[in-house]
């Protein structure tokens, strides 16, 4: 089935068909149009989901706790600010090892307040111990969205999932898309059959007080679980790729076979990088991009792998640390390549941060840049801007 | 039925003993108490927001709490029993649960009146079909006792301590300030069942408040003055005197409003002064000095202001 969807109607429509027993949401600003669409599924019987539209995110995240913990499959949707209210409750979410799906529509985090996207919000959730996913364009928002629940459920893992797409540039763009048929998705997606849970007539206490004695164990069998996850994620990507033709790795690899310069590149940014490369080989030069799709896990050994080949790396980060040394991809990208027997040079670009404008011309100046470096040998000062005026 | 204290005691339990509670705490008081009151026939959800309460009867691998319970963070139980009950509501119509559940979220005065009012009033006006009960204890009793905006004027707590610089802003008097309405702020709401209650006697006025509370449909609130032995400073055995006499002053009235309509449900043969219920505990003893006269008359006149508005209200 072909139809024209934007990235939140292409998410909202993964939701329909997931069919969720709770959905808590709150229109923070900025807010996304997915619970819109999803409200009117409500109202018009198209889901049988009980609906909470609550007074913030904070409780939006508290009421899908409470949903899971009850044996409910439930998720909810945020971008920004609303997600980085969720911050606490994000840690319980997965340290009390609730399933849960969150789509993310990636966007900056105030301070200023900038409703655009970059990816400050979900990069500072990175080691929350979600299970995250980002997706370059609508049919993976929509694709990633429908795998993120099988995967979270999966008994091996019981974490939950963020699945990021960029705010606006997907969110809004309106793209044809590849939907599967309700059917389909639904015994792809299965019953959700937790061991135990609240409703079952039983005593559980869930959230109990973690005394030294236990406390550890339990973080040490949650990051086991994160481990795991690894394994569940390369296993339902293989079922979805059976069933749809759509085969999805953990990153995907673009003219990487004899790449000697390399983007590293998240999201919907992938396609501009991609021309850039074009361009480039074109000319004969050895370039390829790296595109991330699961963040967490780390894929660390595949990502070493796919470019101990080449000479230099420019990792791309739509998000700062402020830490005066790079940004979150650069950080974990490069930690995975110290292993490499002939490491290649690695370079960190900050780029398109509240929205700013992502060009050819960037990736090309990145390119180019990583040119001089093989040339020179020398990476020099490896945490760099791009497309910020003053700059460059 | 009429109320029957000794028919109710002997119903099995739905919190348990063997919790690191202090002897003379309200707050398993008023838990058993509120629990008493769900029928036999039908099973319960509680959450904690953390407190005092949730760190001393859940501590892995035990808990005292004999069906399901979630504890999720201090300031949003409201939210995340909520949640649960709106998914019962998914899974029962789905047919997937088949007992009937009755769904009670617990907070002290922290978690209800300061951090955890948003989340609550946020579950009152969706009118999910729970109860939220505070127990209200006037303090952050499990944190250290320091105020909360429920510690009533001239308690003297952690960060209102009293000192030698008196009248310096509102410090070295205790706390400064009187103590929220946090009862009527939910009337405001427009919810079906509130309530303010406490210990009384053979603990009939929790037992019916509670049961009206958990059968009314919608949302319900019931206030339950919870004192605290460690920080309200008195003998284990003076709880239940020192909830009688908050009562018979009139500082916490027991009253309730059903469908908006405000009524009374005890009203004291002989409004005692509230020196009796002060005395009894050392939160208050500098009230009691030489030259603080003052703070009792100022405390006075508001528990009197408050109570007149009250009758108004319940007439």
């Amino acid at each position: 089935m072909r139809k024209l969807l934007s990235g939140n109607e292409a998410t909202a429509t993964a939701m329909k068909q997931i069919n969720p027993d709770v959905v808590a949401a709150y229109p923070i600003t900025p807010s996304t149009e997915v619970v819109h669409y999803f409200a009117q599924y409500v109202a018009d019987g198209d889901v049988d989901t009980q609906f909470v539209a609550v007074e913030s995110e904070h409780s939006a995240m508290s009421a899908c706790i409470g949903a899971s913990a009850a044996g409910g499959r439930t998720g909810t949707v945020t971008s920004a600010c609303g997600l980085a209210l969720m911050w606490e409750l994000l840690y319980v979410a997965s340290g009390q090892r609730l399933p849960m799906t969150l789509a993310v529509i990636n966007r900056a985090l105030s301070g200023p307040i900038n409703i655009n996207n970059d990816h400050s919000d979900s990069m500072g959730a990175r080691d929350s111990g979600w299970i995250q996913l980002y997706s370059e364009n609508n049919q993976e928002a929509y694709d990633n969205y429908i795998m993120s629940w099988k995967i979270s459920e999966h008994k091996d893992v019981l974490l939950p999932t963020m699945v990021c797409q960029d705010g606006f540039i997907t969110s809004h763009a309106v793209e044809n898309i590849e939907l599967l048929e309700d059917a389909k998705v639904k015994s792809f997606v299965g019953e959700f059959t937790p061991n135990r849970h609240l409703l079952d007539g039983k005593a559980l206490s869930v959230g109990p007080y973690d005394t030294p004695q236990f406390y550890f164990e339990h973080q040490y069998q949650r990051a086991q679980a994160m481990i795991k996850a690894k394994d569940v994620v390369a296993q339902v990507s293989a079922e979805f790729g059976k069933l749809t033709g759509r085969n999805y790795s953990f990153f995907e690899e673009y003219q990487m076979k004899d790449a000697e310069k390399v983007i590293v590149v998240l999201n919907s940014s992938a396609g501009t990088a991609r021309v850039a490369c074009d361009q480039l080989r074109a000319k004969g030069e050895k370039v390829g991009v790296l595109k991330i799709r699961l963040f967490r896990p780390f894929p660390m050994e595949e990502i070493a792998q796919a470019l101990s080949h080449v000479k230099a790396v420019a990792v791309m980060d739509k998000c700062d640390s402020f830490n005066g040394m790079g940004g979150p991809v650069f950080v974990d990208v490069r930690t995975a390549c110290y292993e490499l027997a002939n490491r290649p040079m690695i370079i960190n670009y900050i780029y398109g941060l509240g929205g700013r404008d992502v060009t050819v011309e960037n990736f090309l100046h990145v390119y180019e840049n990583l040119d001089k470096v093989v040339k020179s040998g020398k990476t020099d000062n490896v945490y760099r801007h791009v497309g910020v005026r003053g700059v460059n | 039925m009429s109320y029957n204290l000794k028919k109710e005691s002997c119903k099995s339990e739905r919190f348990v003993g063997g919790h690191r509670l202090c002897a003379g705490c309200g707050a398993s008081v008023a838990v058993r108490g509120v629990l008493r009151a769900v029928n036999d026939e039908d099973k319960t959800v509680c959450g904690v927001a953390t407190s005092c309460l949730e760190v001393s009867s859940v501590l892995f691998p035990f808990t005292a709490w004999q069906e399901g319970f979630i504890h999720c963070a201090f300031e949003n139980v409201a939210a995340t029993i909520a949640g649960v009950e709106a998914n019962y509501k998914a899974m029962k119509k789905k047919g997937k649960v088949k007992d009937n559940y009755k769904f009670v979220a617990f907070g002290g005065d922290g978690g209800t009146y300061d951090i955890g009012l948003q989340s609550l009033s946020g579950a009152m006006e969706r009118g999910h079909d729970m109860v939220y009960v505070c127990y209200d204890n006037e303090a952050y009793m499990n944190t250290g006792m320091q105020r909360s905006s429920s510690t009533p004027k001239f308690a003297e707590v952690t960060t209102a301590p009293v000192g030698s610089e008196q009248g310096v802003g509102q410090m070295g008097v205790g706390k400064g300030q009187h103590k929220k309405d946090l009862t009527a702020i939910i009337v405001g709401h427009g919810v079906p069942y509130v309530a303010q209650t406490t210990f009384t006697g053979n603990f009939k006025d929790l037992h019916e408040k509670a049961h009206k509370a958990h059968y009314t449909p919608g949302a319900a609130f019931l206030n339950v003055l919870a004192p605290c032995p460690r920080g309200w400073r008195y003998p284990p055995e003076e709880l239940m005197n020192i909830c009688k006499l908050a009562v018979e002053t009139c500082i916490w009235p027991l009253y309730e409003v059903v469908n908006g309509e405000w009524a009374l449900t005890y009203e004291p043969k002989k409004k005692l002064p509230i020196e009796d219920y002060l005395k009894l505990q050392g939160r208050f003893r500098h009230m009691f000095a030489k030259g603080n006269e003052w703070m009792i008359e100022d405390l006075q006149k508001h528990v009197d202001k408050k109570w007149e508005q009250l009758l108004k209200r319940c007439k």
